[in-house]
């Protein structure tokens, strides 16, 4: 590839391949457990197999990049009224080697939030959700 | 610093040449100086027949897009101090037919700009008498992002979409139409979106975020052509959920 912006896009494109994966294979688990112990053992002794291994951690990094990523780009992308008329675009600024907008467009009770305000509370949402999951499983 | 810093530009008569040839020129290394300068001294000193357009060398006419070291810029806004110690490329602006050096045919866009409709659309034409059309400095700030666009096409250059497929309709092209539906003077919401809701139109972007990058007014038409997606999205869903004669 010509340019590394370029490429790092191919990258970001390609890594919905193994987000597509990861959904597979938690659902291939799923049904494991569902049909009991011997199934489940069955799923874990391939799941552990070196090339599932690898794939899999080929594949969380893909999903860490995807999120990246995606919680970068909304505030770009997305106009989200929240009670309050649709504030105006501003000027870009320089975050993390990025040209992005210092504020997006999304409004809470009359005041701009900036974009950085946005990402930071996906990444919140991700780890409230992801907080809550794990304390599913475990329990 | 050095005295001076050599140039590689790209030459190229369509009577004379069957391709398009680098020649090396060496100009002075002024610290004040752009690569636009350096452009013009070869002109004055070295070779008037060298071609290329610029106009008001302060970033403003958009005349003087050209690849500069692979990158499509404003030369008039880069330096040639920041490439020393050189030597810069400087080649015609991609994704354009080459009519001569460094000069490209524009035409396509030409073409596509006023497909897009960018200007204020109403049925009720206030005439002059009447007065003005009143807008507010918020309604202003709505779009005034996407208004500083100065037509200058490295946008179009940068996109890779734009390079594969020349009937997409283009970064620019998109970012106007978002700027007119966003004026609260326009009522042509509906005209525009039927030009762009096509994949020729705002579906043949994949959200690269080239144009972006490469835009010297920071208008960001990505998020322009994103915000107009979702706008397209909602009309389809509108448009599917409600029967005509009920909207």
């Amino acid at each position: 590839m010509k340019k590394r912006t370029y490429f790092v896009f191919v990258l970001r494109e390609l890594s919905s391949v193994f987000v597509g994966w990861s959904a597979v294979f938690l659902m291939v688990m799923l049904v494991a457990v569902g049909r009991g112990e011997a199934a489940y053992q069955r799923f874990l002794n391939w799941a552990s197999s070196p090339v599932v291994v690898i794939v899999n951690v080929v594949a969380l990094a893909f999903l860490v990049l995807h999120t990246v990523t995606w919680f970068a780009l909304t505030p770009q992308a997305m106009e989200i009224r929240l009670g309050g008329r649709r504030v105006p675009r501003v000027k870009m600024v320089n975050v993390a080697g990025r040209s992005v907008p210092a504020a997006t467009v999304v409004r809470v009770g009359g005041r701009r939030v900036p974009s950085g305000m946005v990402i930071a509370s996906q990444y919140a949402g991700l780890i409230v959700v992801s907080a809550f999951i794990v304390w599913l499983v475990l329990r | 610093m050095a005295d001076s810093i050599k140039m590689h530009v790209t030459r190229y008569d369509p009577e004379q040449d069957s391709a398009p040839t680098t020649i090396e020129y060496e100009v002075p290394l002024r610290k004040d100086w752009a690569i636009l300068d350096g452009l013009n001294y070869v002109k004055d000193h070295v070779d008037g027949s060298l071609s290329y357009r610029w106009s008001c060398r302060m970033g403003i006419c958009g005349s003087c897009g050209m690849n500069v070291d692979g990158e499509p810029k404003l030369t008039c806004a880069a330096f040639l101090t920041d490439y020393a110690p050189g030597p810069v490329r400087v080649e015609p602006l991609t994704n354009f037919p080459v009519v001569r050096d460094l000069v490209v045919d524009i035409e396509d866009f030409m073409e596509k700009l006023p497909r897009v409709k960018p200007w204020i659309i109403r049925d009720d034409d206030q005439s002059v008498i009447d007065g003005e059309y009143i807008q507010t400095p918020e309604e202003l700030d709505e779009y005034r992002q996407f208004s500083n666009c100065i037509n200058c096409m490295l946008c179009y250059a940068a996109c890779p979409i734009y390079g594969i497929d020349e009937t997409f309709i283009g970064p620019a092209a998109i970012a106007l139409a978002e700027r007119y539906d966003l004026d609260s003077r326009d009522r042509g919401q509906r005209e525009r979106l039927d030009v762009l809701i096509e994949r020729e139109g705002v579906w043949g972007c994949t959200f690269v975020g080239e144009c972006t990058r490469v835009c010297p007014k920071h208008v960001d038409p990505a998020g322009a052509i994103q915000r107009y997606k979702l706008k397209a999205a909602k009309e389809n869903v509108m448009a599917f959920l409600l029967p005509r004669g009920a909207r």
